[in-house]
């Protein structure tokens, strides 16, 4: 009874995850510009892969204790990544499209020259 | 594995990330700047995480786990590296 509950449980986890991917995908694809492709491309996939690495160690005896460490390394250095995809991009000078209104980041009179945090 | 997993979900599984992984690629190559490029790049290496672990599950294989660790790993490791890149240059 346990095995075919957390069996399942794990099945739907699985489902959710590769949704979740696809939506991420399909985000990178649609959306206008650069912040919001890494906003959905990194948010939905992270959560995708959460899910689908949980569900696979709900499924099989013994493996999950390396599919939570997996879910967690992923927790941990995804949204790292994206907001040093983030930051680099925007100092390069890669402009929001005209529909975010509040660029608050501009007001903050930024050294674009790339030296302002060497010396 | 506690269940047998009926043919039909590993189809939809299989499908659904296959187009997933196809539509990231496309971003990644028609992207119009090459922070786009990275974020494409990003997403494709994530996707092929989760893949992975589909894959170990496939097979049964737990050394197909090790296997999704390791491309995290790498994956975290290149994206930080280009973004360095693109902030500052070489």
């Amino acid at each position: 009874m346990l095995n075919v509950v957390l069996g399942w449980l794990g099945a739907i986890l699985i489902s959710i995850g590769v949704f979740f991917l696809f939506l991420g995908a399909l985000g990178i694809f649609r959306l206008p510009d650069l912040f919001n492709r890494l906003q959905a491309g990194t948010k939905a996939t992270t959560l995708g892969v959460i899910s689908t690495s949980i569900g696979v160690g709900l499924l099989v005896k013994g493996w999950l204790p390396f599919s939570v460490a997996l879910a967690v390394f992923l927790l941990m250095t995804n949204p790292i990544s994206s907001h040093a995809v983030a930051r680099a991009s925007y100092r390069a000078g890669v402009k929001p499209y005209p529909g975010t209104s509040p660029d608050e980041c501009a007001k903050r009179n930024l050294d674009f020259s790339g030296e302002g945090e060497e010396k | 594995m506690r269940i047998e997993i009926p043919t039909i979900l590993w189809a939809i599984w299989f499908i659904v990330i296959s187009t997933a992984t196809i539509l990231a690629t496309l971003r990644a190559v028609i992207g119009p700047t090459n922070s786009d490029r990275v974020v494409g790049l990003d997403t494709w290496t994530t996707i092929t995480t989760g893949f992975w672990v589909i894959l170990a599950l496939f097979f049964f294989q737990f050394v197909l786990l090790s296997v999704a660790m390791v491309y995290a790993i790498l994956s975290f490791l290149g994206v930080l590296v280009i973004a360095r890149y693109l902030e500052r240059g070489l």
